[in-house]
């Protein structure tokens, strides 16, 4: 597969009203570049949803439904059961691939109980967990995707408390633990491999999930032309390490040849400024960096557990 | 015409079986009492090849709802049961099924709300659920269930309608007794409810956008062809009404009228406890007393005419709610609705609510008796002292148990 082969055709089209730099539009486009045919959309409420959706406008050349913020698990589950039942009773022709968008809050928080229910029954769909580590829809509040010790509006940087109290909620783990058949991250920073992980989960025979990173210049307080920047640096500094789980068995789809000191991720963005400024909190960024390693060298292991 | 077949059916196996027959595409469903039985029905059915659908045993009613939506979307028939926490579960996504237009087919088998728990019968979760967008006919018994909601799906599907709709039935007064339903023939269901014609579904081939943001330039209108499809729904329930009613020999009428011939004053009744009440009407009427006894069966929309001009010539109404809208100034949504659509009228009765049965307390023929007594003394004082009294409930100022 090679970039300049990959199709033409822009399923969600210019004009939308996303942000200057937003990692969701570069994201999602890159997302349905993997389909040679337009796959049935469900969204759940979201800055995705709400930027290419204002009525009479769409920027949606698929069909695309967008009922609320937590269900879109059970949705994709409805169009998915509707699907087989037409097919089987020859009121629709083909099968078309069901494509469901979240973003942080609607997977990792409030949607997370449809999305398991959906993983459990084993539904045929494709979930993209477009993730920006905060509620940024709603002008950056924090979710149980925010890194520790970032600033949101809800954790916010204070006299007392320097931002989030809390790690990261692994999503992954809690996806994998469903034994569904594909598991991945991914990010726009890694087109082609972000390109291989869609092909694999939209032939996946049930279930497939994929989380994204896709970096928010509004929340992350960061320039808008260091969007891509970023989630090269999440990856290099394993922040956010590439891999995907396939029946069971880790492979981390991108090592990085020098493994970056966490600081390069966290110094850029501004929602991490109070770990720089006034002075530097070496506590909190050897803390992160602790928690990264351990983080990473867990992933090594599991890659070398589930070798077949 | 051949006799048709008699199965004792309770209400819940009375839904299921009528479901069976309406050949949904789509059902997912989560179970709570006392609507259980219905998905247990519609598993069974299922399971043993007698009916051609996906069954989604989701892992709530929230999802119940969020799966049919995406279903019925889809152009699929979809269908759902719930009750109770399970509806209150759902609200925000019945607010969506209405306003996307989908033909959702739910039942609900009224159920008081929590707390303290409380599993049996009062209509506080439906009643709750009134303002969402839905259609709402309410039965009193197995044969009821049965033939609503074969025209449930019927009226939802019908391009003037395209609203989704709640078939009502109490807990356990009708869902778990067992009463003998006359069945419809499949072939007669074929004939009476065509495969679904969808009108906008989510499709490859002609891509829409389903669910977008409604800013306050267009939002109004939205909601305005809402509620002006909503309201013009009576009469094309009327006339689904009218033709069942023809063809299959009923005889059924969005308000049932009940020996109103003569009478002065009037129970005004909805569900189950309509029986119960008959009763009461007949001892009354044996003692030569001027009573009768109406009964609501659509409470959305609201049939305002029909019961505008059956109401008319009486003195006194009772209106006997199943729940309680606290702190309203009637009692009960239902009394609140009636005093409402009477309030323009000419010589109108007196209206006075009698909230009742709240989670499954017994209400019986001498509980109407009273509310009857109290009604015959309006009427003869003409004038009304109390807007609504709590009956079968001990407390100061309650009819009691």
């Amino acid at each position: 597969m090679a970039l300049k082969s990959l199709p033409l055709h822009e399923y969600l089209s210019s004009g939308h009203r996303l942000c200057a730099g937003c990692g969701e539009g570069v994201t999602i486009r890159q997302i349905l570049k993997a389909f040679d045919e337009p796959p049935i959309i469900c969204n759940a409420t979201s800055c995705l949803e709400v930027s290419t959706t204002p009525f009479p406008y769409t920027a949606w050349r698929t069909p695309w439904i967008h009922p609320a913020f937590e269900c879109t698990g059970a949705v994709v589950a409805g169009v998915e059961a509707a699907q087989k039942a037409l097919i089987r009773k020859g009121r629709k022709k083909k099968w078309d691939v069901v494509l469901a968008l979240a973003g942080d809050g609607g997977t990792h928080d409030i949607g997370l109980q449809a999305l398991s229910g959906a993983l459990e029954r084993g539904h045929k769909f494709v979930y993209v967990c477009y993730t920006n580590d905060a509620y940024m829809n709603t002008g950056i509040q924090r979710s149980g995707a925010t890194p520790k010790a970032a600033w949101t509006t809800t954790s916010p940087a204070g006299k007392v408390i320097p931002g989030k109290t809390e790690w990261q909620k692994d999503l992954m783990k809690i996806v994998v633990a469903h034994d569904i058949p594909y598991a991945a991250t991914a990010s726009p920073s890694y087109p082609m491999d972000l390109q291989r992980k869609m092909k694999k989960a939209t032939q996946a025979d049930g279930p497939a999930f994929i989380l994204a990173l896709a970096p928010c210049p509004r929340g992350w307080r960061t320039p808008p032309h260091l969007t891509i920047e970023l989630g090269r640096l999440a990856v290099q500094t394993c922040m956010f390490p590439l891999y995907e789980v396939e029946k069971g068995q880790y492979r981390i789809t991108m090592k990085p040849k020098r493994k970056l000191p966490v600081e390069y991720y966290l110094r850029p963005q501004g929602r991490f400024r109070h770990l720089f400024t006034p002075k530097t909190r070496h506590d909190i960024i050897n803390d992160i960096q602790a928690y990264v390693d351990k983080k990473w060298q867990e992933l090594q292991r599991m890659e070398q557990l589930t070798q077949p | 015409m051949m006799a048709r077949k008699v199965l004792a059916l309770n209400g819940d196996e009375a839904a299921a079986y009528a479901v069976k027959q309406c050949k949904p595409d789509v059902i997912a469903a989560y179970p709570i009492t006392p609507q259980t039985i219905i998905v247990e029905r519609l598993s069974d059915f299922v399971a043993d090849g007698e009916l051609d659908a996906e069954f989604i045993a989701v892992e709530s009613e929230h999802s119940a709802m969020s799966a049919c939506i995406g279903a019925s979307a889809m152009g699929a028939r979809a269908y759902t049961a719930t009750a109770s926490q399970g509806l209150a579960l759902m609200y925000e996504m019945l607010f969506v099924a209405s306003s996307f237009r989908l033909p959702i087919v739910m039942s609900v088998a009224n159920r008081a709300l929590n707390s303290p728990l409380n599993i049996w019968n009062d209509m506080s979760d439906t009643m709750g659920a009134r303002d969402c967008g839905w259609i709402q006919i309410y039965n009193e018994n197995s044969q009821e269930v049965y033939d609503f909601t074969i025209q449930a799906f019927r009226i939802a599907e019908d391009h003037r309608v395209l609203l989704p709709v709640m078939v009502c039935h109490d807990g356990f007064v009708v869902s778990h007794s067992t009463e003998g339903v006359e069945v419809l023939s499949d072939g007669e269901v074929d004939s009476f409810l065509p495969p679904r014609d969808p009108v906008y579904p989510l499709d490859v081939e002609k891509p829409v956008t389903i669910g977008c943001v409604g800013v306050p330039e267009y939002y109004p209108e939205i909601k305005y062809q809402q509620e002006v499809a909503t309201k013009k729904s009576i009469e094309t329930i009327k006339e689904i009404l009218r033709e069942f009613n023809e063809s299959f020999g009923r005889s059924y009428g969005i308000v049932e009228e009940y020996r109103t011939d003569g009478a002065e004053v009037a129970l005004l009744t909805i569900g189950s406890i309509s029986g119960t009440a008959k009763e009461a009407v007949d001892e009354m009427r044996a003692e030569g007393k001027p009573v009768g006894l109406l009964k609501l069966r659509l409470f959305r929309p609201f049939p305002i005419e029909a019961l505008r001009k059956s109401l008319s010539g009486l003195k006194v109404v009772g209106v006997v709610d199943r729940h309680i809208s606290f702190g309203s100034c009637m009692g009960g949504a239902l009394n609140m609705e009636v005093r409402a659509a009477l309030y323009e009228m000419k010589d109108r009765p007196h209206v006075m609510g009698f909230p009742t049965g709240l989670g499954g307390r017994d209400i019986r023929v001498e509980h109407f008796l009273k509310i009857i007594d109290e009604l015959l003394m309006i009427a003869e004082q003409d004038a009304l002292e109390e807007e609504y009294k709590v009956v079968g409930c001990r407390g100061p100022g309650c009819i009691g148990p």
